[in-house]
């Protein structure tokens, strides 16, 4: 799996990190998503699933042909 | 409850795909059809009146998913067509173009409709705004505006003063409050608004009512406030709050009242659900009817009525969120923050502009709120006491 995330998008709700604190953390100043893990182990699949598919600006994105 | 064949959704924007997405997600294998009432694929409508209307992004950057994630989905997706009518106890749906679709479960994430002004229909330079080509429009008419009538000093009217002003074009903001969104933040934080909106040019001139719409050959030239007092325009926003789509379920033998009303598990009846805008359902924490009008809850809840489809036996309790974009502020709302609470700022610095605020009612935290400090606003959620959160508030 390889994860994308787009900080133009983000809007800084934190509702990835909340979900897969491993993989999304937030910048101090103003909140827009970091990627921690980009190719996160197989386990943190279903979650980070679900935070591409309920971030409220859209801005994750997974690829599976990894 | 055994799992169904067959689900349909019925609305196609961030709750109705949330939903396809987590059913898949969740492993549910039957069919799925998705219905939406516009010709567009699901979009974000958040950005329509930031990025979309000051045309920093195309209208194809709002598509919450490529055209290869949708046909992942495996579902079939029937665009411009709108619901008109509900079966409930057949559950099925019949459509304005006469489909008749029948399934074992509907899930109900039909959104809002703007609410309007009398004699609002029919008059040229007359906006609302809650889909893409209502911001198309509004975006071609500013062009060309010399002033700009904002009606709403909420979260949206807020939102298109802003983005307009940023696009140069002279702006009033008119609404019955005594400052932006003080109903909402409170004197303080409301304060502040007004001060930024009056500091980057917008005329504020709240504190009337707005009665209606002046006109003349067909084309909108001022707006009326219950002072008497008119305000001239060539171009009206009317955004001062949205009413849940649901006339379409008139007669389907459902409750309806402010939306559609389900229990604690987003169940209206017997394999009918709702999810976003448009459910009024139970929150068994509060104990309260609750219906939200934000994003973030319209993810969620469709991924609680998706558990729910698939047999989850679990109430739907989540603490409100929401964030809005004005100018350079960028805040962020956990829980619910009534205008009467006690304000503390814990972080930041009100003269910065960048704080997080605390409101207590009767020493208790309902609220969190951050002025361009999401992150240390979002880590301070834990503080928030769920019993209380609506406790004598809105419902």
């Amino acid at each position: 799996m390889k994860v994308f995330v787009d900080q133009d998008k983000c809007c800084g709700a934190g509702t990835c990190v909340m979900l897969a604190p491993d993989v999304f953390d937030q910048r101090d100043e103003d909140g827009i998503v970091v990627l921690l893990d980009g190719q996160p182990s197989e386990g943190l699949h279903p979650i980070v699933r679900e935070a591409a598919n309920v971030c409220p600006a859209g801005a994750i994105t997974v690829s599976d042909n990894a | 409850m055994s799992v169904p064949d067959e689900v349909l959704v019925v609305g196609a924007s961030a709750a109705g795909l949330s939903a396809v997405e987590a059913l898949r997600r969740k492993g549910y294998q039957g069919r799925l059809t998705l219905l939406g009432a516009e010709p567009h694929p699901p979009y974000d409508r958040p950005p329509l009146s930031k990025q979309v209307l000051s045309g920093d992004w195309s209208p194809e950057r709002v598509r919450l998913r490529q055209p290869d994630a949708l046909s992942f989905l495996d579902t079939t997706f029937i665009l411009g067509d709108p619901a008109v009518g509900l079966d409930a106890a057949a559950r099925t749906v019949h459509t304005a173009a006469g489909r008749v679709l029948t399934a074992d479960a509907v899930v109900v994430a039909t959104g809002l409709r703007p609410r309007t002004l009398p004699g609002q229909d029919g008059l040229a330079g007359v906006h609302v705004l809650r889909t893409l080509d209502d911001a198309m429009a509004l975006r071609a008419d500013l062009r060309s505006c010399s002033r700009l009538v904002v009606v709403g000093d909420g979260v949206l009217g807020a939102e298109i003063a802003a983005t307009a002003r940023g696009m140069g074009v002279a702006v009033t903001m008119a609404g019955p409050q005594p400052a932006p969104l003080a109903m909402q933040f409170g004197p303080l934080v409301a304060g502040l608004l007004a001060e930024l909106h009056t500091e980057r040019g917008v005329e504020l001139r709240l504190g009337a009512a707005v009665v209606g719409l002046a006109g003349e050959h067909g084309r909108v030239t001022g707006v009326r406030l219950s002072s008497g007092d008119v305000l001239p325009a060539d171009v009206v926003v009317v955004a001062f709050g949205a009413a849940p789509a649901t006339e379409w379920l008139a007669g389907s033998g459902l409750r309806v009242d402010n939306g559609l009303v389900c229990d604690s598990r987003c169940r209206a009846a017997d394999g009918i659900y709702a999810a976003g805008d448009v459910a009024h359902w139970h929150h068994e924490q509060l104990d309260a009817l609750l219906r939200l009008e934000n994003r973030t809850n319209a993810t969620e809840q469709a991924v609680a009525v998706a558990g729910a489809i698939l047999g989850d036996d679990r109430p739907y309790t989540p603490a409100p969120y929401f964030w809005t974009d004005q100018f350079d502020a960028r805040l962020h709302v956990h829980g619910t923050l009534f205008p009467d609470a006690e304000v503390s700022i814990v972080e930041g610095d009100v003269a910065e502009r960048r704080f997080v605020a605390i409101y207590r009612r009767d020493g208790k935290v309902t609220g969190v709120l951050g002025w361009n400090m999401p992150k240390q606003a979002r880590l301070r959620r834990q503080e928030l006491v769920a019993t209380s959160m609506l406790v004598g508030g809105k419902s």
